[in-house]
């Protein structure tokens, strides 16, 4: 490690205040930095900025939607928004997160002093803002940004315009930076854990993000796969996805969810980890069932590479092929159900008190689980025949990602804010976000269940008038649930600058290393040396 | 007693709303459907009370196991027996489940047989059908939205069949076991009819098929379920199910327009006849991209009005109507027409792009033009 001269360096006078960040101080710091806790930071924030254009995205959308009748976009550019709202979200705003928490926990929780690969930390991160410039540069070329839908299935992608191209670069780079992110995780886990501190001891976060990051590793390769046949095929007269040439439209689709169920649950098992350090803090009882949520975890990731052709039942696959794919998706609610149970039975007989991160995760339990059913409705072909590819999957799988991940990701920011800035947060406005994030939430989501039972297809940027009231309601919400997010921010940016001074151990359910081991707020570097658990 | 009282006018209020709106799946009119509805409702009861059950203990723990009415903390963390019952039981549901379920998959898969086979092919975007065996064998038309355009911009009021309303709908006699194959002309699309618990998806270069057997007379509704491109939202599909009689006697009538209306291609027609023959060809055809006004909508899908290609040699836009626009050894959004139009309808909508908005070249676009470009 050449930085480790400027890293003694900023050890030997820095020691004891926190003042001192490196060799560089302002704008160079944060290009420059190889901290686990500056970098998780700037994870974050770019997650936040991602969460809030790609927010503004989905309010096009249902302005659009309030009504009947085209009025505010055209068809294309309302394709267009959806597609980046989509991508955008996924790999922008959600996966950055976690990848953010994984930074700022995973070394203080092992024990460790920093990520173990720290200058390619920098780089994994460094590499976001281009990926994110390429999808929003595409809006301005030619043809717009690509109207394909996240999913990008083939040959549609071939009548884009370079909008598609800089989209399947945006993709390349964002993978490239999982799987630098990934095998920095997996590195740090398994090499850095503090003496005595046993895989079995660690965290459920850890476990969760070590599991995904494997998960993370398998399959981002494939979709770099898929979207560069998609580019050869555009460009230089390949036939994969054509069957003209002797190729399968259908076979992006299977590359595509074979990387794209995996991709669930690389969102939904850290949003696990994160809500399996709250609900024990808050309930001041151990987690129930420790091991056994290990087991399920793990079992959840294997799972998930054999189930990808249930978002393809109506593709035309043989009887055997949907009875297959069927029963091994339905397997998944065995290992999900556990997790749940355990869930609730860690709650069973604690002190519940009921904190913002609390009342966050309680709302992604039951809101997840509710996801969870539905997504046990979709799994049976019959009845996802009828239902897809209509609003009751847009309904099912905003519960999990909004409900699951990004209710988890508040969950995780109000529970860990004390500990990274030394502040606390106003109580009451996390209270009054929380409860308005709920509601709104509900009223976007929940009737579009009803929607696609009617009938209503997604992705249409106009629709026949049986759907008004519901669409009028889903898109209240949706404003309402945008303006929310400004109350959000306002109340961090209140905490980092105005919050008052927080307790060294603000929960005290609290039981990992980040809150027994270290001062609040934590200091620049920890754990150097790293502390004895034995 | 207020409080109950006005709990229960809301929940008056609510039922009467739900009354008036659309929650559930469509009505059935084919046994498939009625078992998927069938099926539907028994998971639902089945996770509604799981969910119950559940969350029944959480938001017990909730409201007793409360730090500020000082209940205290328990240590437990592990329980073997429950941990494996938890674990038993949820497969022993899913395998309960899994049997009924797949009885449904099989029936739905099972298209041997049928009384009338049709092919229906997704088009950017439209639909075609093609009655391949069965009564009717023959019959071929493209079916595309007739909603006027005035109604989606919000310049009429809008029709009760707003959006789900075509020129020709499909046909088929009721109680008869239908098989669909289904194709595409350029991307993925999806043919669904929720009524019938039918839906397959549209693959270019493939043919899939499904079935269905209606048990009722009806008109019944629906659209395109994968996204096509631009007017993905604009291609519906309606089909029509009438008595073996009237099924009889709309073949009849199909087959003697077929006769009546077959165009003469030898004839020579005048301007005016071809413009307004051209008007109505591009409206089915052009319209989406190109637009009413002829400016399309740059740069995916160029303006007509003032085109070099127009307003240039003829032959070179014949071409490019009969063999669509290629570049770099791909197909773009301008498709061919080849298949789908013959010579008087494309000689007509040629004829009209080059004498419409602020095109005047004069210009007369004979059926035996387009015949002569043709390979």
């Amino acid at each position: 490690m050449s930085s480790a001269a400027a890293d003694t360096h900023a050890h030997e006078h820095g020691h004891g205040h926190d003042a001192h960040h490196g060799q560089y101080g302002g704008l160079m710091r944060w290009v420059t930095t190889t901290n686990h806790k500056d970098i998780g930071t700037m994870y974050l924030w770019f997650s936040f900025i991602m969460f809030m254009v790609g927010g503004a995205m989905a309010m096009v959308i249902r302005a659009e939607l309030f009504s009947p009748g085209l009025q505010i976009v055209d068809p294309d550019f309302f394709n267009q928004m959806t597609t980046m709202h989509g991508l955008i979200m996924v790999f922008g705003a959600i996966m950055p997160a976690f990848v953010g928490f994984a930074n700022w926990l995973i070394p203080m929780q092992i024990g460790a002093p920093d990520m173990a690969f720290a200058r390619m930390n920098n780089w994994s991160f460094w590499i976001l803002p281009f990926a994110g410039a390429l999808l929003i540069i595409s809006f301005f070329t030619p043809g717009g940004a690509p109207g394909v839908g996240w999913t990008l299935y083939a040959p549609l992608t071939v009548q884009m315009g370079v909008g598609m191209d800089l989209t399947i670069f945006a993709v390349h780079l964002l993978g490239m930076s999982s799987i630098m992110g990934s095998i920095n995780i997996v590195t740090t886990i398994l090499n850095m854990r503090a003496p005595g501190m046993t895989l079995m001891r660690m965290p459920l976060f850890c476990w969760t993000w070590l599991i995904t990051a494997y998960l993370l590793i398998a399959v981002m390769p494939v979709l770099a796969g898929a979207v560069t046949m998609t580019l050869t095929d555009r460009h230089f007269g390949t036939s994969f996805f054509n069957a003209a040439g002797g190729g399968d439209p259908v076979l992006y689709q299977h590359i595509f969810w074979f990387f794209g169920h995996p991709e669930v649950y690389i969102i939904a098992l850290p949003a696990f980890g994160v809500v399996s350090q709250v609900i024990p803090a808050f309930s001041r009882k151990p987690l129930f069932g420790y091991a056994s949520m290990v087991y399920a975890t793990s079992a959840i990731a294997i799972l998930s590479f054999i189930v990808w052709a249930h978002h393809m039942y109506t593709v035309g696959m043989p009887v055997t092929g949907q009875l297959f794919f069927m029963y091994a998706t339905t397997l998944i609610a065995v290992p999900t159900g556990v997790k749940v149970f355990n869930w609730v039975a860690t709650m069973w007989k604690g002190s519940l008190s009921f904190e913002t991160p609390m009342l966050f995760a309680l709302g992604f339990l039951f809101l997840f689980t509710l996801g969870g059913f539905t997504g046990l409705v979709l799994s049976l072909v019959p009845i996802d025949i009828q239902l897809h590819d209509t609003y009751y999957v847009v309904a099912h799988f905003h519960y999990v990602m909004v409900a699951g991940a990004l209710f988890a990701a508040f969950a995780g920011v109000y529970f860990w804010l004390p500990k990274w800035t030394g502040r606390m947060y106003d109580e009451k406005l996390g209270q009054i976000h929380f409860w308005l994030t709920m509601i709104f939430f509900n009223m976007i989501f929940f009737v579009q269940h009803f929607l696609g039972l009617a009938g209503m297809p997604r992705r249409i940027p106009d629709y026949p008038l049986m759907f008004e009231t519901w669409n009028k309601i889903s898109s209240i919400g949706a404003f309402g649930f945008g303006l929310s997010q400004l109350l959000f921010l306002y109340v961090v940016l209140k905490c980092i600058r105005h919050g008052p001074k927080a307790a060294a151990k603000p929960w005290e359910g609290a039981d990992s290393l980040e809150w027994t081991h270290l001062p609040t707020p934590v200091p620049y570097h920890t754990f150097d040396p790293q502390p004895d658990l034995r | 007693m207020l409080k109950k009282l006005g709990l229960g006018v809301l929940l008056l209020a609510f039922c009467g709303l739900a009354g008036a709106l659309e929650w559930n799946l469509q009505p059935a009119a084919s046994r498939l459907a009625a078992d998927i509805h069938w099926l539907h409702e028994a998971i639902m009861v089945l996770v509604i009370v799981l969910f119950v059950g559940v969350f029944g203990f959480m938001f017990w723990a909730c409201y007793a196991h409360r730090k500020s009415i000082g209940h205290p903390a328990s240590q437990f963390h592990e329980n073997t027996l429950v941990e494996v019952l938890w674990t038993v039981i949820p497969a022993i549901i899913l395998v309960a489940i899994a049997w009924p379920v797949t009885k449904v998959v099989i029936a739905q898969k099972d298209t041997s047989n049928p009384d009338l086979t049709v092919k229906v092919t997704g088009m950017q975007w439209k639909w075609g059908y093609d009655y391949l065996k069965g009564e009717g064998e023959g019959i071929s038309f493209v079916s595309t939205l007739s909603t006027p355009r005035e109604q989606i911009e919000g310049k009429a009021p809008k029709g009760p069949h707003y959006l789900l309303e075509v020129d020709n709908e499909m046909v088929v006699p009721v109680g008869k076991k239908v098989r669909v194959l289904t194709t595409a002309a350029d991307v993925v699309h999806s043919w669904w009819v929720p009524a019938f618990g039918a839906k397959q998806d549209a693959v270019p270069g493939f043919i899939r098929d499904l079935w269905f057997k209606a048990e009722q007379t009806g008109t019944f509704r629906s659209q395109c379920v994968e996204l096509c491109g631009k007017d993905h939202g604009f291609m519906p599909i309606v089909v029509r199910v009438v008595s073996a009689e009237d099924y009889s006697k709309w073949v009849g009538a199909q087959k003697a327009q077929a006769a009546k209306s077959a165009d003469d291609e030898t004839k020579a027609y005048t301007l005016d006849q071809l413009k307004s023959r051209g008007e109505k060809v591009y409206a089915a055809n052009c319209v989406a991209c190109h637009q009413g006004s002829g400016k399309g909508l740059p740069p995916a899908f160029p303006a007509l009005d003032g085109s070099k290609v127009v307003l240039g040699p003829k032959n070179a836009q014949i071409d490019t109507v009969l063999n669509g626009v290629v570049k770099g050894g791909k197909p773009t959004a301008m498709a061919a027409f080849a298949k789908q139009l013959n010579n008087v309808e494309l000689a007509a909508v040629i004829t009209f792009t080059r004498n419409n908005w602020g095109n005047k070249t004069g210009e007369v676009i004979q059926p035996a033009d387009v015949k002569a470009r043709r390979k």
